[in-house]
């Protein structure tokens, strides 16, 4: 990771590394999230060197707290910053929509990271909507260097304004890298103070009527904003104007020749003005953008209310694609209206049957002993598999298949009550440490109260570790100056009255299948816990003990019963063998504790 | 001037080092950079792919399909998997040694002869494939991890390529942890030279 701190004139920066020397060089003082990609390395980041430029970070429960805490330090007069992956907006919009009501005191940003074409994610929702729901003003970034320079724009408006800012980026600004010239640090104070005004800060119906008005007057100084906004410009020249925003502008301006280009930055409230002089007189507008038609509309809208017969294409007339995200590849469809550059023809793909490579649970993965187990206890019985967000996953693969329903954080959880109502399949419910911390507690709480008899099985890996091992409240706090304890899963389980509560470990697989057949005959609500640290983060820390399986091949039968169950990347079968990678294996003995033979030791 | 490679290889192998080395070179050198990443799932043995981009005016982070001037292929199978990244006059730059997906490895998928997916790029662009056993080499120099300053190396010793061997191999050791700055300088030299004997300038 570039270190953001240095005195340099310029680095090569991931849009994320950029993001937070952004933050640093506006004086943020607050900062907050819940881990998700692709915005996970500003978190990463922050709880590194937060401390060192007096800024305190925090990962919080989930997005919603999140957006409450910078809520507050905001509404204090401390400069904040809430950031998360676009679903993680949906959390955190029951406070957003209302925080728009009060306003802010001291500047705050709402990153909202999306993911056009889903890397890494459950859906492609375009969070622009968001702006215009809220009515809060909205700033888009097309590159590293942008997301940076724009931070310290974006914070004067919020405070012009007194209202937060959406900061809305996608994967391709936030995982992207270019060359980031580095600017002046200013200063903030980073403590404030509460002035009391409940016709702001307390939104009952009489007030909150006067304060939608207030919104709406705010709004309309954010659109005289947005008009003469730098982040609003035009370039080049052209009959054809192209009007565009983030990522969609950088193919554009290198692939297209001869147009007039309408860059936006400050893409909410739009410039309706110098969008209307844009169109006049051009002989076609087209507007190139990812997602929805968010911006297509509202030009179509500015043209029909402004008389101009000028034609807009885009993806209301078909020339572009609503679907995944954008690449030069894709400017193809507006080649019969512009000059696009010539691309060369790719070699054909290829002929011969290539294995595939999706990701997989790690050598060692606890989560493997758990569904092996798992699997095992169920047998032939008819269950439905509810999973959740995070590595986890991943047990949607074979050999495993456990997972039948997944929708969202907590999700799972939620949903097996609806299953054990509805069906006569057995509902089970897989959800990590940190996504029962984020929302699994309320399904939890749920169930009991309305006697849903699942069995949920809690993955209680230590740590939240498909984003890259952020610590979460089952872990306890150690960074930042601030230490805090860990919270203990299995007491706060009993504390609301769980009856059958079970902490197993997943590396004893037959162990935790006697469990799991209790917990599926139990008559109410059954959580298991399966507790072991996730071998990744155990490795970072330099905790891992060195063992390695070995397969002893005269006792081996061939069954290949720890392919089948386990399915482990460091078993490897050769011709008719089974051999252990010694690279891979931890010595986990998960391969081992499933073989009939006793055929794979541990050694030490 | 503008030069695009698409840098292809598997979660743990270095591409995300070997991109920055080579970015990082190029902003030395003056050039404008633009790169894009997929992280995330790479940790979890998944594909990777890594572009980049520099010249005298780039700023997009991607780059169009056949586009790229060069594909770097860390990995036999994700090379010819990403061969459409690159058109007839581009080079490619092929690593050898495979890196057994999980399902290949329990024995519920085979992997291809490495010979034949060898045959298959060279059917489609004779002329400009480069192979190199990388990996192999990395080992020989002192460790496998190494095979990506094997690979930077070999792209220093390829045919246009347009960053200095200098330039990158100074990059390469100011990137690397103190304690693998010897074996990361022979890597690199092997890499060169494997790449020189192959294609005499």
């Amino acid at each position: 990771m570039a270190n953001i701190l240095k005195k340099s004139e310029q680095e090569l920066l991931l849009g994320n590394e950029a993001i937070v020397r952004g933050l640093v060089e506006s004086g943020v003082k607050f900062a907050s999230t819940y881990p998700g990609t692709p915005s996970s390395e500003v978190g990463n980041i922050l709880e590194e060197m937060s401390d060192k430029v007096g800024m305190y970070f925090e990962f919080s429960s989930n997005e919603k707290v999140a957006m409450e805490v910078s809520a507050a330090a905001a509404s204090s007069g401390v400069r904040s910053f809430v950031f998360m992956k676009h679903v993680g907006l949906n959390v955190a919009a029951d406070p957003m929509m209302t925080l728009a009501y009060a306003g802010i005191k001291g500047g705050m940003l709402i990153m909202s990271a999306d993911d056009p074409s889903t890397h890494s994610s459950q859906n492609e929702q375009d969070n622009r909507y968001y702006s215009t729901l809220a009515l809060l003003p909205m700033i888009e970034p097309s590159t590293p260097e942008e997301a940076k320079d724009m931070i310290k724009g974006a914070y004067e408006i919020s405070e012009k304004l007194t209202l937060p800012l959406i900061y809305r980026t996608t994967t391709r600004v936030n995982h992207a890298r270019s060359i980031v010239k580095f600017g002046n640090i200013i200063d903030t104070p980073a403590s404030g103070h509460f002035v009391k005004d409940d016709k702001r800060f307390v939104n009952i119906p009489a007030y909150a009527r006067g304060n939608r008005v207030r919104l709406l007057e705010l709004y309309a100084k954010a659109q005289e904003l947005s008009e003469v906004s730098p982040y609003n410009f035009i370039e080049g020249s052209g009959e054809i104007g192209i009007i565009t925003s983030g990522v969609s502008y950088t193919y554009v301006k290198e692939f297209i020749s001869d147009i007039s280009i309408l860059k936006l930055g400050f893409t909410n409230p739009l410039p309706e003005n110098k969008i209307k002089d844009f169109i006049k007189g051009k002989k076609a507008i087209i507007i190139v953008e990812e997602l929805e038609p968010f911006l297509e509309d509202q030009v179509l809208r500015i043209s029909g209310q402004n008389q101009l017969a000028v034609p807009i294409y885009g993806k209301r007339t078909g020339h572009l694609p609503r679907a995944w995200e954008f690449s030069p590849d894709v400017l193809k469809g507006i080649k019969n209206i512009v000059k696009v550059k010539d691309m060369p023809i790719p070699l054909d793909p290829c002929t011969i049957k290539l294995p595939s490579r999706p990701p997989t649970l790690c050598a060692g993965c606890p989560h493997r002993g758990m569904y092996a187990a798992t699997k095992k206890a169920v047998g032939n019985q008819n269950v439905v598999y509810c999973s959740d967000i995070g590595c986890y996953t991943l047990g949607v693969q074979p050999p495993f298949n456990a997972a039948d329903f997944i929708i969202c954080m907590g999700g799972g959880a939620g949903a097996a009550g609806g299953f054990a109502q509805v069906t006569d399949q057995k509902a089970i419910a897989f959800i990590g440490d940190s996504t029962f911390f984020h929302s699994g507690v309320p399904a939890l709480t749920s169930a009991l109260f309305n006697d849903h008899k699942i069995v949920m099985v809690i993955l209680d890996n230590r740590t939240t570790a498909m984003t890259g091992h952020q610590p979460n409240p089952g872990t306890g706090r150690h960074y930042g100056n601030v230490n805090t304890d860990a919270i203990d899963v299995e007491k706060l389980v009993k504390g609301i009255g769980v009856k059958f509560v079970e902490t197993i470990d997943p590396y004893d697989v037959k162990g935790a299948e006697q469990v799991m057949k209790d917990a599926m005959a139990f008559d109410g609500v059954a959580v298991v816990i399966s507790k072991c640290a996730c071998p990744l983060e155990l490795k970072k820390q330099k905790l891992l003990i060195p063992k390695q399986c070995v397969v002893d091949q005269d006792l081996c039968i061939h069954c290949y019963t720890c392919l089948k169950m386990i399915a482990c990347p460091a078993l490897i079968k050769k011709d008719k063998k089974v051999e252990v990678d010694s690279t891979q294996c931890i010595g986990c003995g998960m391969c081992a504790n499933v073989c009939p033979k006793n055929a794979i030791k541990v050694k030490q | 001037m503008k030069y695009t490679v698409q840098i292809v290889g598997v979660g743990g192998q270095g591409v995300l080092l070997a991109s920055m080395v080579l970015g990082n070179a190029a902003m030395r050198s003056g050039y404008k950079v633009s790169m894009s990443e997929i992280h995330g799932m790479a940790q979890r043995g998944g594909s990777v792919l890594c572009t980049l981009r520099f010249g005298d005016d780039v700023i997009s982070p991607l780059e169009a399909t056949g586009g790229a001037d060069l594909l770097m292929g860390f990995e036999p199978v994700e090379t010819c998997r990403s061969i459409s990244l690159i058109n007839k006059n581009s080079s490619i730059l092929m690593n050898l040694d495979p890196v057994y997906p999980s399902m290949v490895a329990a024995g519920f998928e085979e992997y291809p002869d490495i010979d034949n997916l060898v045959k298959f790029v060279r059917s489609l662009s004779s002329d400009n494939l480069m192979t190199i056993e990388a990996t192999k080499i990395a080992i020989s120099a002192g460790k496998a991890v190494a095979a990506n300053a094997v690979m930077i190396g070999a792209v220093a010793a390829t045919k246009g390529f347009p960053l200095s061997k200098n330039l990158l191999k100074e990059v390469l050791l100011e990137t690397v942890p103190e304690k693998f700055k010897d074996l990361n300088s022979k890597a690199f030299d092997m890499g060169f030279d494997a790449m020189s004997n192959q294609n005499p300038l």
